[in-house]
């Protein structure tokens, strides 16, 4: 049985928290996060769940405190944004690779400066290489979902890494959505008993964490043991998707794609943009052109062989990124697409928009603009330009 | 839990447990790392008094001791950062150059 509630993304995965009810979770306050842990400091200061919350003085604390936690053996979750991750950044690397399964919100926001508090996807961007799992949600219903099937993604013994679950600062964290609940029961059966891999306080079975790499040199090897992992999570993250399907009504994959069977030209986009570009298929599709969607949900590991799959129909691509990466052939999820496209047999044009820097609107206009670039594409059979900016004064 | 390292060198992706974790506890003794030396402690064993202060003094437990007797430096392990010779009242640790 689930119900229907109306609360805002960052609420409904305070509430997926406290449904998991975590052994551990260490965090740090920082706009627009702060909502998830203060209302889960509510729940805590209420006895709802039985987790011990540990209040720190920084993110780096806060994401050292879950290494050790996790590392001891408990179920950790935080919750964190932009400079708060930025502040994490050195402590990300050692959790992945001690590989621990931590789960963390990310509430995008981008890094400063100029001092701005508002969405992009550039913080979570500059983690990609941490060796986090890294999943986008498009809305409060996936931000939701997605924080309960992430426990079990970082807890699978196939598996062991930790899962970043990225949604849009202020457009999902801050505005109210309707979504539907599962029953605490449900949520506590789907995740199931935290059977950790390792736990440090065991004085029966001593062990050693986070050693010395030393001049013996295993550090290559574990790093390609890491990148292995990560890679062999993709079918995890499927199978752990559809299952939560059968319980919720709601099944995920690695990607969703929108009316793409028989598109002409397609968008790929990350996050809450996806839903708005959702609606702009629905007005082009009814005017007789032929667009579709690919929304990527998992971008680290990157699933290059549903991109490619789901894009081998379209005749031009347009990548939406929501960061930019100065001096570099496009912004990273254009990097990686064109890529994937680039060993395919139709290698098809493909070309990026960066839009919404710093907060900056992204309304149905700018993306019906990007597809009318992608239909002159194809009526020209030429690419104009491959790097173009959505919204900018310029 | 066993621990062998010998063949450390030749290990190849996965044969390592994941998350670099070792099945073992206490066991850095394993790991020589004394070869970073520029200068090495040598005892004068005639002058030592058996005072202690070296091996409170050590930050490497390098100072080898049994039944309140000092018994030597454990070169394995010494770093060569001379403490204990600065420490010692009787003058019984000096610091030489490291020969290789
Ligand atoms: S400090 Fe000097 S006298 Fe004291 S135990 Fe060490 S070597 Fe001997
Ligand atoms: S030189 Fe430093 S490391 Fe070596 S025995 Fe003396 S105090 Fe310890």
């Amino acid at each position: 049985m689930s119900k229907t509630v109306a609360l805002t993304g960052n609420l409904a995965c305070a509430h997926a928290m406290r449904q998991i009810n975590p052994d551990v979770v260490a965090a740090y306050p920082i706009t627009p996060q702060t909502t998830i842990v203060e209302e889960f400091s509510t729940f805590v200061a209420n006895g709802q769940v039985d987790t011990e919350y540990v209040t720190v003085e920084s993110e780096h604390s806060a994401m050292s405190a879950c290494v050790g936690a996790s590392a001891a053996g408990s179920r950790v979750i935080t919750a964190t944004s932009s400079q708060g991750l930025a502040l994490m950044w050195e402590i990300l690397y050692i959790a992945s690779a001690l590989r621990l399964p931590i789960v963390m919100h990310n509430v995008n926001r981008t890094l400063a400066g100029p001092i701005n508090i508002h969405c992009d996807h550039q913080d979570s961007m500059g983690a990609r290489d941490s060796g986090w799992i890294q999943i986008h949600c498009e809305n409060a219903q996936e931000a939701y979902d997605t924080t309960i099937q992430a426990i079990r993604i970082a807890e699978d013994n196939r598996v062991r890494l930790p899962v970043l679950v990225c949604l849009d600062g202020f457009i999902i964290s801050h505005a109210i959505d309707r979504l539907d609940m599962l029953d605490d029961p449900e949520v506590k059966k789907f995740v199931g008993e935290f059977e950790p891999a390792i736990s440090m306080l065991d004085p029966e079975e001593p062990i050693t964490v986070g050693p010395f790499d030393g001049l013996h040199g295993q550090f290559f090897e574990f790093r390609r043991a890491q990148e292995l992992a990560t890679l062999g999570s993709l079918p995890v993250i499927e199978e752990i998707g559809k299952e939560y399907g059968a319980v919720s009504g709601r099944p995920y994959g690695l990607i969703e794609e929108y009316k793409l069977d028989d598109a002409e030209i397609a968008i790929v986009v990350l996050g809450s943009t996806a839903g708005t570009t959702r609606v702009v298929v629905d007005s082009l599709r009814a005017d007789g052109v032929k667009a579709g969607l690919l929304k990527i949900r998992s971008f680290r590991p990157f699933p290059i062989k549903q991109i490619t799959d789901a894009l081998s129909g379209v005749k031009a691509v347009a990548v939406l990124d929501r960061s930019l990466s100065p001096g570099a052939i496009g912004a990273p999820v254009f990097q990686e697409v064109r890529s994937a496209l680039y060993d395919s047999e139709s290698r098809v044009p493909i070309i990026n928009f960066i839009y919404g820097l710093g907060g900056r609107d992204v309304s149905m206009g700018l993306i019906k603009e990007a597809y009318t670039v992608l239909s002159d594409i194809v009526k020209d059979g030429q690419v104009k330009q491959t790097i173009n900016y959505l919204g900018l004064r310029e | 839990m066993s621990w062998d390292i010998k063949n450390l060198k030749k290990w190849k992706v996965g044969d390592h447990p994941a998350g670099a974790l070792i099945p073992t506890g206490g066991n850095a003794v394993e790991y020589k790392t004394g070869g970073w030396r520029s200068e090495k402690p040598r005892w004068i064993e005639e002058k030592c008094t058996h005072c202690m202060i070296c091996w409170v003094f050590c930050p490497d437990t390098s100072i080898e001791v049994k039944e309140s007797k000092m018994l030597g430096i454990d070169y394995d392990h010494c770093k060569g950062c001379g403490i204990c010779a600065e420490e010692c009242p009787t003058d019984a640790i000096v610091m030489e150059e490291e020969e290789k």
